[in-house]
């Protein structure tokens, strides 16, 4: 059942920035940037680990998921050493992710040549 | 016959678009989001902890879509798919790799280095100031409020 609900929420969530796109004439960034504070939002009442429970991937591979993870690293941090967690923790759960990203971009841009 | 016309046109012109490119993204940002259920499972019947398929899944998608903009299919993707590559972590990923290899020409570090947040700069920048402030006020509420 988790996989249907993945594919729901997951599509549901990219037509939401469709719409967006569509409708208001955003550009990519917009959307993006949009939907991290919209993730972040949602964790600060934990409702985006209610999401990820009820959807699993359908929820964390949406960019909404990087606002969580960011908010969600902090406060983690923060209940443990005080006020300074919040910057120290920041980016304990999204690292792995922007780590990959740099290491892999810059490895394609290294290797391939751009096309067009 | 005149009315009809210009109705048919509005029709035509308006209605099928939006429906249309919310089904493709629907699909294709749904496929993406069921292929990383997929992976979660397959990770998890490698023998990883929890927290660590989560990393695991959001990793190989990211390389993927890395690849995928390598040898140009991800654009061909995009194109058709809208919102549903762009929003998924796979439109991070490709924004990230696209800005790298388009400035290519200008070196690896003027060129490649430089541009790498190009556009993925707006999601990390608004991400940490929102989850900072946000952060902020619920420790705040946490510990002197409740």
């Amino acid at each position: 059942m988790i996989y249907l609900y993945a594919f729901l929420v997951g599509g549901l969530i990219c037509v939401i920035g469709q719409i967006l796109i569509d409708r208001f004439k955003l550009t990519s960034a917009h959307i993006t940037a949009s939907f991290v504070v919209a993730g972040a939002l949602l964790d600060s009442f934990d409702l985006y680990d209610k999401l990820i429970e009820f959807a699993g991937a359908g929820a964390q591979v949406p960019i909404t998921s990087f606002g969580h993870s960011l908010l969600h690293g902090a406060m983690e941090k923060a209940n443990e050493v005080g006020f300074l967690g919040i910057g120290m923790g920041m980016f304990d759960m999204t690292a792995s992710g922007i780590t990959a990203a740099i290491i892999f971009a810059f490895l394609v841009a290294v290797f391939f040549r751009p096309k067009g | 016959m005149i009315i009809n016309y210009d109705k048919s046109i509005k029709k035509n012109a308006w209605k099928p678009k939006y429906l249309r490119n919310s089904i493709r993204a629907f699909v294709s940002g749904g496929s993406i989001c069921l292929f990383g259920q997929i992976l979660l499972k397959l990770y998890e019947l490698a023998g990883f902890e929890k927290e660590e398929t989560g990393s695991l899944m959001i990793v190989t998608l990211i390389l993927i879509a890395s690849l995928l903009t390598g040898i140009g299919v991800f654009d061909k993707i995009g194109q058709w798919a809208g919102a549903g590559s762009l929003v998924p972590v796979t439109g991070f990923a490709n924004s990230m790799t696209s800005a790298a290899l388009e400035y290519k020409k200008e070196g690896l570090v003027l060129g490649v280095a430089t541009n790498l947040f190009k556009l993925a700069g707006a999601v990390i920048t608004f991400g940490v100031v929102s989850a900072y402030i946000l952060g902020m006020l619920r420790y705040l509420i946490e510990n002197f409020v409740l």
